[in-house]
């Protein structure tokens, strides 16, 4: 039976079979490709195959070696066979250096020296062989249909190559060019034996050539960079010029520096000592930074070296915005959407805090919103909330915000105590004091008490505190990123002025609290600085001069303070304060301590307190005349600038030379270190010493009325006088000098000690008169008769020889006069000068 | 700080009754409290006496503010408010007006209220009227004087200007130096 068969016509269901068109063939792109794509996958014979011939070359190469030792010269002429394409001989050529050079990058230059050596002949086969290589997988690629046999020969023919050029160098004076022309002419050779001239294979050659070409340039510069890099140099000194460093010189300077202090034993250059590596980083990071030396310094000893870079890196990028919701008017989530809405993008802050809010991107000024006008946020750094957590007020306390300008803290204070309890807010600059007023009406707070004093003085005025906000003025190191103008503005003497300032603030702080209040008696002393003398060492003053211990933070983040720095150990118990740094916390440079105070009375006495209360105080002034005399001392070096220094101070100044502007500098050096008080002893006025470019008459003069003086004065600083007076005696004729030098022995002890103590004594009393009195121009003038009266008599000096006492004492009575009304000498030296 | 004068005492109850009517007697009589105005360099302050009595350590010239400012005398014994006052007066107001948002900002650099500014108002506010403005969302942003009652409002022209300006909290940064 079977199947009915179906008779009806089938309907068609696609184009069919033979519809569809066969597109062009197209051929695996890869037997064009050059050869550098080896990492493409072989099939499994492929495979086979290359296993196969690297076998092969194993066996040849042991053949090789045998019949090197053995072969003479066979094949000279092949050399000439194909000099018809020059052009890509030349390349070919150029590719057999590259491939040489990647196995040893220094052959050129050593094949010329080592002409007929063994070594070199190695080299020379080695490179042959890779080149064989890499033809072997072309030719591979592109003939699938190349039998082994075929490669076999190929191998062995440039195998014989390799011997080849290496004996024609051996025996021959020809150079190294055409060696490796033959070697060229070797593989035209093979082009010609397969196939001559095929157009593919010529341009697969230029490509690969010019491909060389390429890494070879590479390879050279690769080997520039890593010459530079592994070797570090120290730069010797003059040889040089400074001009000639780019940043990147400067930058790739300090990694590489900062690579040999990492591990110094290894990296060390022979006979350089750390110091001098640090100080050359110092240099290279004030220069790539803008910082100056001090504080660059003062940064290097907070910091690792690791740490070091982090925190200049994070202090040239600005902190991100953060904003304090005011919890008296809104809600943070409130506030957030309200922003939103406006086009703010923000995020809470931290979990440390429920008010703050940082701001990534916003299209709209956030300083003049309604929601800001409304006073429902305030902008504040997420530094300056950290004082105030830590401060942790509590309703209905008592609190005192000693230094609150701009009010921030001050604000967030009232906030926490929900407008309870009653707010002190203090600060010292009236111009400043409108913001705390304008902030504190804009966000509501209705319990404070704005008051315009002096913060040293509060104790004072009011005491009894629950808890004090000392928020002290400082140097502002930590917040660079905000104010750049601090990387070269300060000093030394500035720290010391914000140091002694602080640890007066402080002390007052302490007395204002009371440390029977029952929810209290915190102080909370916080600065925007990292220098531990604003910080670790202000503390440290105070505990030892007031009962108050340091109680942690209540702050999780952020580094422990400092037990020990440099030479200074500090209290043990200093790790409860905290650091922040931008590098760490991503927020500015902070410092934060907490003390409690657990007795009202003052370890110390009266006295003793007093006394505490004069040092600082007399610190303080005497930094004050420091800043004074500065202007002023500066630049009177001729009458012209004398006569502009009347019409007001800057009017001189653009006019002064290199060589006035230099010796001004070294006066403001010599002007800070004079009055650079340690705080623990006494600030020691050190008389003036004479100027460096006068000349030697008036030293002399200077010798007769200042020897006595001096040796009254036991101070080191004089060592240098004395050693002036040397030099100067020494040019005086000898016997003279002999006499003179002992009758100023003998008038030291001779004479009464008077008039020295008196000018000692003045001198302490009135440093700040005695700055002006130098200063003011038209004191010189008053001074003019005396100098000249003095310069007639060291004139007169050498005529003393012979005559003893009488003439002496004159001399003497005179000088004493001199030092009494003038108390300084630099005024006549500069007199002199200008009439000379 | 010293007391108000009896004149003074009276125009500042009269300026506070224009804009918060008889709740001027909460400001007074308060739960937490005893406050009271004080005047200090012709300046009204608004402050708790145990405050008060706490600021009297100050010497006159040290101390800036205590309390809450509410507004500054005349030479001639005419009484301003500040916007500071505001923190005060809003809670309290009888008569206020909402401008819309679109206008908010306008507002905010000092200027008068047109009709087409005007969001809502409240009902049967006479003419010279003090009134405390408000965002629509209920944010105080000043306080003025209607230029027309509420009925008049209705009426107005687009442009004519429905409430004169006295105070914004835009003061607050552009009349710093001369408020405080």
């Amino acid at each position: 039976m079977g199947r009915k068969a179906d008779y009806s016509e089938k309907e068609k269901k696609g184009p069919g079979r033979k519809t569809r068109k066969q597109g062009p063939p197209t051929f695996p792109k890869k037997s064009f490709a050059p050869m550098d794509d080896e990492d493409k996958r072989l099939s499994h014979r492929q495979k086979q195959r290359v296993a196969k011939r690297e076998q092969k070359k194993v066996v040849q190469k042991a053949k090789l070696k045998e019949k090197r030792e053995k072969q003479p010269v066979q094949k000279k002429q092949q050399k000439y066979n194909s000099e018809s394409e020059p052009e890509d001989e030349e390349m070919s050529e150029q590719e057999e250096q590259v491939s040489t050079d990647e196995e040893v990058p220094q052959l050129v230059p050593i094949k010329k020296q080592l002409k007929a050596n063994g070594v070199k002949n190695k080299k020379e086969i080695v490179a042959a062989e890779s080149e064989s290589d890499e033809e072997d997988i072309e030719e591979m690629e592109e003939e699938a249909t190349d039998n082994e046999d075929e490669e076999e020969e190929d191998d062995e023919d440039e195998a014989q190559v390799g011997k080849l050029t290496d004996l024609f160098e051996g025996n021959s004076d020809d150079e190294f060019d055409v060696s490796g022309e033959e070697e060229a002419d070797e593989e035209d050779d093979d082009e010609s034996d397969d196939d001559e001239n095929m157009p593919i294979e010529r341009a697969s050659k230029k490509l690969k050539s010019r491909q060389a070409k390429d890494a070879e340039l590479a390879e050279e510069e690769l080997q520039m960079t890593v010459d530079q890099a592994d070797i570090f140099r120290f730069p010797v000194e003059g040889e040089e010029p400074e001009k000639e460093l780019t940043l990147q010189d400067v930058q790739q300077r300090i990694k590489d520096v900062m690579q040999v202090l990492s591990d110094f034993n290894k990296h060390r250059e022979e006979g350089r000592s750390r110091a001098e590596y640090t100080e050359l980083l110092r240099h290279d990071l004030c220069l790539y930074y803008s910082y100056n030396e001090f504080l660059m310094e003062k940064l290097m000893d907070i910091f690792k070296l690791s740490d070091l870079m982090d925190y200049l890196e994070a202090s040239e990028v600005a902190r991100p915005l953060t904003i304090r919701t005011n919890s008296l008017k809104t809600r943070r989530r409130d506030l957030a959407g309200a922003l939103i809405n406006r086009g703010v993008n923000l995020d809470p802050l931290g979990k440390w805090t429920n008010v703050g809010l940082v701001v990534f991107n916003s299209t709209v000024p956030l300083g003049a919103t309604p929601e800001y006008l409304a006073g429902h946020y305030m902008i504040q750094g997420a530094s300056s909330m950290l004082p105030v957590v830590a401060l942790a007020p509590q309703e209905n306390e008592r609190i005192l915000d000693m230094c609150s300008a701009p009010g921030g803290k001050g604000s967030h204070i009232a906030a926490v105590m929900k407008n309870t309890g009653t707010l002190f807010a203090n600060d010292a600059n009236r111009d400043r004091i409108k913001a705390v007023v304008a902030n504190f009406h804009r966000l509501g707070i209705v319990n404070a008490v704005i008051s315009c004093e002096d913060a040293t003085k509060f104790r004072n005025i009011m005491t009894g505190f629950d808890r004090v906000l000392l928020d002290a003025p400082c140097t502002g190191t930590g917040v660079v990123s905000k104010d750049p103008s601090v990387k070269t503005t300060k000093s030394e003497i500035d720290v010391q002025r914000c140091y002694n300032l602080q640890r007066k603030l402080l002390l007052t702080a302490i007395d204002c609290v009371d440390a029977k209040s029952k929810t209290g008696g915190y102080i909370v002393y916080s600065t925007c600085s990292i220098l531990p003398e604003e910080n670790e060492w202000v503390i440290d003053y105070a505990l030892k001069k007031r009962n108050v211990k340091l109680v942690p933070l209540g702050i999780d983040f952020g580094e422990p303070g400092f037990t020990k720095f440099r030479q200074h150990r500090y209290h043990p118990s200093m790790n409860l304060s905290k650091r922040f740094y931008p590098h760490t916390s991503n927020m500015d440079g902070f410092y934060v301590a907490k003390l409690k105070k657990f007795s009202n009375t003052i370890p110390i006495t009266k006295e003793q307190q007093e006394a505490d209360e004069k040092q600082l105080d007399e610190a303080i002034a005497a930094e004050a005349t420091a800043t004074e005399e500065e202007a002023p001392t500066a630049g009177d070096e001729t009458e012209e600038t004398k006569e502009r220094k009347l019409l007001g101070k800057r009017a001189g100044k653009p006019n002064l030379t290199d060589v006035e502007q230099d010796l001004k500098k070294k006066k403001l050096e010599q002007s800070k270190t004079k009055y650079v008080a340690r705080v623990f002893e006494k600030p020691v006025k050190v008389p003036k010493k004479p100027k460096p470019e006068q000349p030697a008459a008036t030293e002399q003069k200077q010798q007769e009325s200042g020897q006595k003086k001096m040796q009254n004065d036991k101070k080191p600083e004089n060592t240098q006088n004395y050693k002036k007076q040397g030099i100067v005696q020494k040019r005086t004729p000898k016997p003279q000098n002999d006499k003179k030098q002992e009758n100023g022995q003998q008038k030291s002890k001779e004479a009464p000690q008077k008039p020295a103590a008196k000018t000692q004594e003045n001198g302490k009393q009135n440093t700040q008169k005695k700055a002006k009195v130098d200063v003011a121009p038209s004191k010189p003038k008053a001074n003019a008769k005396l100098a000249k009266a003095k310069r007639v008599d060291v004139d007169e000096v050498p005529l003393l020889e012979g005559k003893p006492i009488k003439n002496k004492s004159k001399f003497n009575q005179k000088s004493k006069q001199v030092g009494q009304l003038s108390k300084s000498k630099k005024p006549e030296g500069k007199k002199q000068k200008f009439k000379k | 700080m010293k007391r108000l004068s009896e004149e003074r005492t009276k125009i500042l109850f009269e300026k506070l009754a224009k804009y918060i009517g008889t709740n001027v007697q909460q400001l007074i009589d308060r739960p937490d409290g005893t406050y009271c105005f004080r005047e200090h360099r012709d300046r009204i302050y608004y402050v708790s006496e145990r405050i008060l009595k706490l600021s009297e350590c100050f010497g006159y010239k040290q101390l800036v503010c205590v309390g809450t400012c509410f507004g500054k005398f005349s030479k001639t014994d005419k009484l301003k408010f500040h916007i500071t006052a505001l923190y005060y007066l809003a809670p309290y107001a009888q008569y206020k007006v909402w401008v819309k948002p679109s206008f908010e900002q306008q507002y905010l650099y000092g200027n008068h209220i047109p009709k087409s500014g005007l969001g809502r108002i409240t009902e049967n506010a006479g003419q010279y009227q003090g009134v405390v403005v408000f965002s629509m969302n209920d944010l105080a942003l000043g306080f003025g004087v209607l230029a027309r009652s509420t009925t008049e409002c209705k009426s107005a022209d687009p442009l004519s200007t429905v409430c004169f300006h006295q105070s914004d909290i835009g003061e607050y940064i552009r009349a710093e130096d001369t408020l405080f």
